[in-house]
């Protein structure tokens, strides 16, 4: 008999992160606008700090983190750290996208201009992304899902080993116009500061429910997909119109299964 | 009751416009994402009703040939 989804069935950590999250966001933006002082140069302007540093603190710590899920996987041979690895990334892309378009809202403030290639710290974010864009093409580009994955976890930990030199890089260049919010020169005030640490809490939490949200919706559609493909059922909405249904074999969660993972 | 003095500390020239649409854009982004979430997840319910209900009319279908008698047998009772 196949397993109707109940809400009980739901992973357990799921609905708490969610709220959590909800509750964090109340907190960090009730701070970002009734609690941290107006800065004295750029006025009203300096809240979008608020929400585009974290995004970007958050983004590059995704992609670090995604590269640190593919040696597990590299190690293990366990697909379910293919896949963890696969959503963080994935989710550190949509994150890098908002900490673009939020820093290009803050640079035509605050600069004048939409983008300022000058800026090093703008272009190696840039160059980050633009080499992280190049993830899921060449993932979905390789048929064999064995291969995709070891492929994959190989790139991912190139580019995530990638991230932290481009970050050092950048600090070690001479010319600043990005202001320093982070690190030596950083003069925030305590109650900016104390934002800005809820605020990089909430978007942690959010970036963590996103994941989780994500990855439980990946397995339940290959769990519904392989009790498909058992049943030899396959007019089904979620099974018919799935060219790239390589892409995503179920991954193996009882440990005779893992097994049998690395035997192959 | 805060936003009264906030709201009189605004410098002038605020760019309150620039840090709307940033938050805007950013709650956007969630959103779309939450949106396409919840229609794949729509589509995962729609595939599970139908396994259920194959799986259901299939378990029907055995239970009906295994009480039926075979045909030699009801002719024989005939006869």
């Amino acid at each position: 008999m196949i397993p109707t989804p109940t809400p009980a069935s739901r992973p357990p950590g799921l609905r708490t992160l969610s709220i959590a999250t909800v509750v964090a966001f109340c907190v960090a933006y009730g701070l970002v606008f009734f609690y941290a002082p107006i800065e004295a140069e750029e006025g009203f302007l300096q809240k979008i700090f608020y929400l585009h540093v974290p995004l970007a603190i958050v983004t590059l710590c995704g992609f670090v983190l995604g590269g640190l899920m593919a040696i597990m996987h590299l190690r293990t041979r366990d697909r379910n750290w293919d896949l963890r690895s696969y959503v963080t990334i994935h989710m550190s892309l949509i994150f890098g996208v908002g900490t673009l378009i939020t820093g290009s809202i803050w640079a035509r403030g605050s600069w004048g201009h939409w983008w300022v290639w000058s800026e090093p710290t703008l272009v190696s974010f840039l160059i980050i992304m633009l080499l992280y864009a190049t993830y899921q093409p060449l993932r979905f580009a390789i048929e064999d899902p064995e291969r995709q994955a070891r492929y994959a976890s190989v790139f991912a930990i190139t580019a995530g080993a990638f991230v932290p030199l481009n970050y050092a890089a950048v600090n070690l260049s001479t010319a600043y116009l990005h202001p320093r919010v982070l690190g030596s020169s950083s003069n925030l005030p305590p109650s900016m500061a104390l934002t800005l640490l809820v605020a990089l809490v909430a978007i942690a939490l959010l970036f963590a429910t996103l994941c989780s949200y994500e990855l439980t919706a990946k397995r339940t559609r290959m769990l519904l997909r392989s009790r498909s493909r058992i049943l030899g059922f396959q007019g089904s909405g979620t099974t018919e119109r799935r060219p790239d249904a390589a892409r995503e074999t179920p991954v193996p969660t009882s440990a005779p299964a893992r097994a049998g993972v690395h035997a192959r | 009751m805060m936003i009264v003095p906030l709201a009189t500390a605004l410098p002038e020239n605020t760019g309150d416009g620039y840090v709307a649409a940033a938050y805007i854009v950013f709650f956007a982004i969630v959103l779309i994402y939450v949106t396409i979430m919840a229609v794949r997840l729509t589509r995962v319910e729609r595939g599970l009703r139908e396994l259920g209900e194959r799986e259901q009319r299939r378990l029907q279908d055995e239970t009906r040939q295994d009480e039926a008698p075979p045909i030699q047998q009801r002719e024989r009772e005939t006869v």
